[in-house]
């Protein structure tokens, strides 16, 4: 059967890592290639890349880091942050990319998501989705709202809506990220988890609060995601990859156990 | 020479790629003579079948293929590559090149495994069954797993063209080989290290299974 997936995701900014990540011997690597080795060593079933490169006059060094880590990595990646249109699309795939992610884009101009499943396949269209928990209302009836800009702006979108919209208009995927959770460490939301995954036919990603094995196992069965988006918790290699998957397979959780 | 067949058809440059850093030389190319020239073929591609076989057929690619199967060279299908050559796809109700008799699947809607609904597309790694060995799949550990990512599934009429098969809800047909053809729905290229062996086997198979 299918596994779960275990995927770490790494921020990029003007070609470097915004925080360097630690290699074996405790030195950092700020370089998001090499980053990308470490992790398809160490077992990774895929690899996000978020660039929050601000000014566009540097977006081009993006496509050349993507350049370089499909010819380093044979497992598929994503790269998401920055992607507006079909251009910005073609340029990180045709680098080497899978996948794409779009969230704020898809927010504003939905058919981008459309636009881009006709162009690339469905499999290529990640949309990534930032959610925070609200009050329920007529609004907002599942109680879980869009929000963008990094979580300062809230659109008066339904989370679950958004999602089954995203699905109809061609995503192939959801990469479901928690700003309540995020950055605390302390777990990912699994209520959300559940609700967004069990409601759409497409893989769902969760995202935001991984901080120890026990949380991915628990988003991987009650939260009912497809895969597991980590960070911290390798960066600073409290754990490696293969060490949560050992985890993992204890409590009966399938991944790939070999690479 | 290897020759990785160009068409319409999305990612041409991952298999490049995979080829490049197990040191193999290739050419990209969907002009039929450069095609001849070629000792082993890989047919790859991610995309949808109608549009495939339309500019497959604008090339010739799908006589040439009919013709290349036929000198006993070895042909590697991957993911779309490995569904249109059999005779037919759900996908689009395309017409396809019918190297191996059967045809393409959509997976059912309901799509179900202890309880669970399935999502689709099948997305991510799963492991293979394999019913015999096979010279392009030496030295591949049985619990090794490779990266799926279709909705559609190759279903040939004759099992004995089935080599390993795969459970996503259903048992379906992930690698198929006949003579001097091998072709798996999926991609070895972005399949790790169990993947770009499976490339270096291709490319040093002679074409006898």
């Amino acid at each position: 059967m299918l596994s779960k997936r275990i995927i770490p995701c790494l921020d990029v900014r003007d070609g470097r890592l915004t925080k360097g990540i630690k290699f074996k011997d405790n030195v950092d690597i700020g370089d998001p290639v090499e980053a990308a080795r470490e992790y398809y060593e160490q077992g990774a079933d895929e690899i996000v890349f978020y660039d929050i490169t601000a000014s566009s006059d540097k977006r081009d060094i993006m496509i050349d880091v993507v350049r370089r880590v499909a010819e380093t990595i044979f497992i598929p990646f994503s790269v998401g942050g920055g992607i507006r249109n079909l251009e910005d699309m073609r340029k990180v795939i045709l680098a080497g990319a899978e996948k794409v992610s779009v969230n704020s884009a898809a927010v504003n101009e939905p058919e981008i998501i459309t636009q881009g499943a006709k162009a690339f396949g469905s499999q290529c269209i990640v949309l990534g989705m930032d959610v925070k928990k609200v009050d329920v209302s007529g609004k907002i009836p599942s109680g879980y709202e869009i929000v963008i800009h990094g979580g300062r702006k809230f659109t008066g979108i339904d989370a679950l809506w958004w999602a089954k919209e995203a699905e109809r208009l061609g995503a192939g995927e959801i990469c479901l990220n928690s700003i309540d959770a995020d950055g605390t460490q302390n777990g990912y939301e699994l209520t959300l988890t559940a609700l967004i995954s069990e409601n759409v036919r497409i893989p769902v990603i969760a995202s935001g609060g991984a901080g120890k094995p026990e949380h991915l196992a628990e988003v991987l069965t009650k939260g009912n995601a497809d895969a597991a988006l980590i960070a911290s918790m390798v960066h600073y290699r409290t754990y490696t990859i293969a060490e949560i998957k050992q985890y993992l397979k204890e409590k009966q959780i399938q991944t790939r156990m070999l690479w | 020479m290897i020759a990785i067949i160009n068409y319409n058809a999305g990612n041409i440059t991952s298999v490049a790629r995979a080829l490049q850093n197990i040191g193999q030389e290739f050419i990209i190319t969907d002009d039929i003579k450069k095609l001849d020239a070629a000792s082993h073929v890989i047919f790859p591609g991610v995309g949808a079948a109608g549009e495939a076989m339309a500019y497959l057929r604008e090339k010739k690619i799908d006589l040439w293929l009919k013709n290349y199967i036929k000198t006993g060279k070895p042909l590697l299908g991957i993911c779309l590559g490995t569904q249109i050559i059999l005779d037919y796809s759900e996908e689009n109700d395309t017409k396809c090149i019918g190297l191996v008799a059967g045809s393409t699947k959509r997976f059912p809607d309901k799509l179900t495994s202890g309880g669970q609904a399935l999502k689709i597309p099948h997305m991510g790694w799963n492991s293979v069954t394999f019913h015999h060995s096979h010279p392009v799949f030496q030295n591949i550990s049985p619990d090794a797993e490779f990266y799926f990512v279709h909705s559609y599934y190759p279903a040939p009429s004759d099992d004995s063209a089935v080599l390993g098969i795969t459970d996503y809800g259903i048992n379906f047909c992930s690698v198929l080989a006949v003579n001097n053809l091998v072709a798996m729905q999926f991609h070895p290229e972005k399949s790790g290290r169990p993947g770009l062996q499976i490339l270096r086997n291709f490319c040093a198979w002679g074409g006898n299974a």
